[in-house]
């Protein structure tokens, strides 16, 4: 990662109550979560990146460029970055039609199209809604104007803060797909704040974990969601991302076989066709270990593993062990007896029961 | 019903000539202090709050001798105009004109301040990332997004002047076609006991003003003081 692709971000911002001291380098392409519960800085970061707190101290670098040097007072405010940033409500200009919203930021940008309003709004399908007024629209379609609107000034760096959070699960399955296209079809690095693992895993190709203000872990979406060095805050809800792709239809048993390195797994009939890539989560509290390969169980996903790592989980009757099953990460969940009863130490063979997954896709 | 004589009808004229221009004065001077008011996170902002709302609770006579005094001879204001060679406002109308500005100033400035408000900060954000400087933004989205504000701010500034009295006796006097509004008019016909003429101009000022309240409380989705 050169210093012309990268993103470099240093910002401190102390207020009563709470501190924002972060320091991160950051890939300039894919979408990167910055992910954390609430209260835990995420959205201040992502304003602070937009140039919105203008009382944050530090240093801001996109690809070379100086946003903001605080030591030597540079600070180039909002109006001037070329980002787009979709706030957690649509907000949009209630006094505008869809079509004047999407134009206003537009016709304000006199550089070069990279994004051509035409596209935007068929990427987000909304050319039926020009002519609307923005109360006279759902609050799925007004984040999609939101988004479109974003996009339309051609950003360099889109900034989104949970823009899924106000809306319902109908509303969110209706937009995910659209921020998958997205993320596939446009080559503009993606700052996505998130609180939903599953967004995340579904999302993202990098990712920044924010407690309290500082930063506890970042890097690929894999290896991080992988770890178990992190606060038991995040251990509650732990377990692995996997990338796959479909390898086989069962017409009888309605079944469908997802192949990844280092195994496969099976679940139910998937509409997409063979050689399209999914993601799915496991999660550690869905995975067992056995010592030897069961027979006669239900459990039709089982994979061999090694132990690599052995950590305290979010309550004391709890470990969390990482196993590499042929190099894929996988956590498995289980009591502290079960690990001395089995003799669970790093480097022993096992095999890895699987007793569900959660596809993203 | 007796009609109305040519010294009424110009009292009448007057009235309406002086609160058009203390509208007009208002809606410029307002606007800015009103921004200001709404934005601002200044220790300052009670004290400035303060002073505007003053009129409201001010007998207008204690607003009308300090303005006397100040446009006068000897005050600063006097000697300013003085020396910048336009005399004395005290008993002419430049002079009711100012001190209507100062008079009506809560009823331009609040409503304003309130839209302003009502708009909130996030709309300011969200032009900004679509590139709008501060100028921009307060054009295209502050101003039209506040316009029922606005509405409603000339509407009250121009009845409450409309409704003045004793700052126009304190620094006005009663000049026929000069300094006589309406108001100073009906006052002059009760004193010689022309009740039919008083009758007139008070029952237009009465109608007057409330189609005007009317106007501004069913306009859809109104309301005055938020």
């Amino acid at each position: 990662m050169t210093a012309q692709e990268a993103i470099h971000a240093r910002f401190q911002i102390i207020w009563p109550g709470f501190t924002l001291d972060v320091d991160l380098d950051l890939p300039g392409r894919g979408v990167t979560a910055l992910f954390g519960h609430s209260g835990s800085g995420k959205t201040t970061l992502l304003r602070c990146l937009a140039g919105l707190e203008r009382q944050s101290s530090g240093s801001l670098r996109f690809k070379g460029e100086v946003w903001q040097d605080s030591a030597r007072g540079v600070f180039l405010p909002t109006h001037q970055r070329p980002i787009g940033y979709v706030f957690q409500e649509a907000s949009l200009f209630p006094h505008l039609s869809v079509w004047k919203n999407l134009d206003y930021g537009r016709k304000r940008v006199n550089s070069g199209h990279r994004v051509s309003l035409d596209h935007a709004v068929e990427l987000l399908g909304i050319g039926h809604l020009l002519d609307r007024m923005p109360d006279r629209l759902s609050g799925g379609e007004r984040q999609r104007v939101a988004i479109a609107r974003a996009l339309a000034t051609s950003p360099r760096l889109l900034l989104m803060d949970e823009p899924l959070a106000a809306l319902d699960l109908k509303r969110k399955s209706e937009i995910l797909p659209y921020l998958e296209r997205l993320h596939d079809e446009l080559e503009i690095p993606v700052f996505y704040v998130s609180h939903s693992p599953d967004e995340v895993a579904r999302l993202a190709d990098h990712v920044v974990l924010l407690a309290e203000g500082r930063v506890m872990a970042q890097g690929g979406l894999r290896e991080t969601l992988a770890r178990l060095d992190l606060p038991t805050a995040f251990t509650e809800d732990a377990g692995v991302v996997i990338e796959a792709v479909v390898a086989e239809h069962d017409e009888a048993y309605h079944l469908t076989r997802l192949d990844f390195p280092g195994g496969s797994a099976v679940v139910a009939h998937r509409p997409e066709a063979i050689g399209h890539r999914l993601r799915f989560r496991v999660h550690a509290r869905d995975v067992s270990l056995a010592l030897a390969r069961a027979e006669g169980t239900s459990i039709t996903n089982l994979l061999p593993a090694t132990v690599t790592e052995i950590a305290d989980a979010d309550t004391p009757a709890h470990v969390l062990v990482r196993l590499d099953a042929g190099g894929t990460p996988l956590i498995a969940r289980i009591t502290r007896r079960s690990r001395d009863h089995l003799g669970v130490t790093p480097g022993q063979p096992l095999w890895a029961q699987i007793k569900a997954v959660a596809l993203l896709a | 019903m007796a009609a109305l004589s040519n010294a009424d009808w110009a009292a009448v004229w007057l009235t309406f000539k002086l609160a058009s221009v203390t509208t007009v004065i208002l809606l410029i001077v307002g606007t800015p202090i009103a921004w200001w008011l709404a934005r601002t996170r200044s220790r300052w902002k009670g004290v400035v709050g303060a002073v505007v709302a003053l009129p409201l609770v001010l007998p207008p006579t204690v607003l009308g001798f300090y303005l006397l005094v100040a446009m006068g001879p000897y005050g600063p204001v006097g000697q300013f105009t003085q020396w910048l060679g336009i005399g004395l406002l005290p008993f002419t109308f430049p002079g009711l004109v100012v001190g209507s500005v100062f008079y009506s100033l809560p009823f331009v400035v609040q409503p304003v301040q309130n839209a302003f408000e009502a708009v909130g900060e996030r709309m300011l954000e969200v032009a900004a990332t679509l590139r709008a400087n501060p100028w921009d933004t307060f054009f295209t989205v502050v101003l039209p997004l506040a316009k029922p504000g606005f509405i409603t701010a000339a509407i009250l500034g121009f009845a409450h002047t409309v409704g003045e009295f004793g700052v126009v006796l304190m620094i006005g006097g009663n000049i026929p076609e000069k300094t006589r509004v309406v108001s100073v008019a009906i006052y002059d016909h009760v004193e010689a006991l022309e009740y039919a003429e008083a009758h007139v101009l008070a029952g237009g000022m009465l109608l007057f003003s409330f189609v005007v309240l009317l106007a501004l409380y069913s306009r859809k989705g109104a309301s005055v003081w938020k």
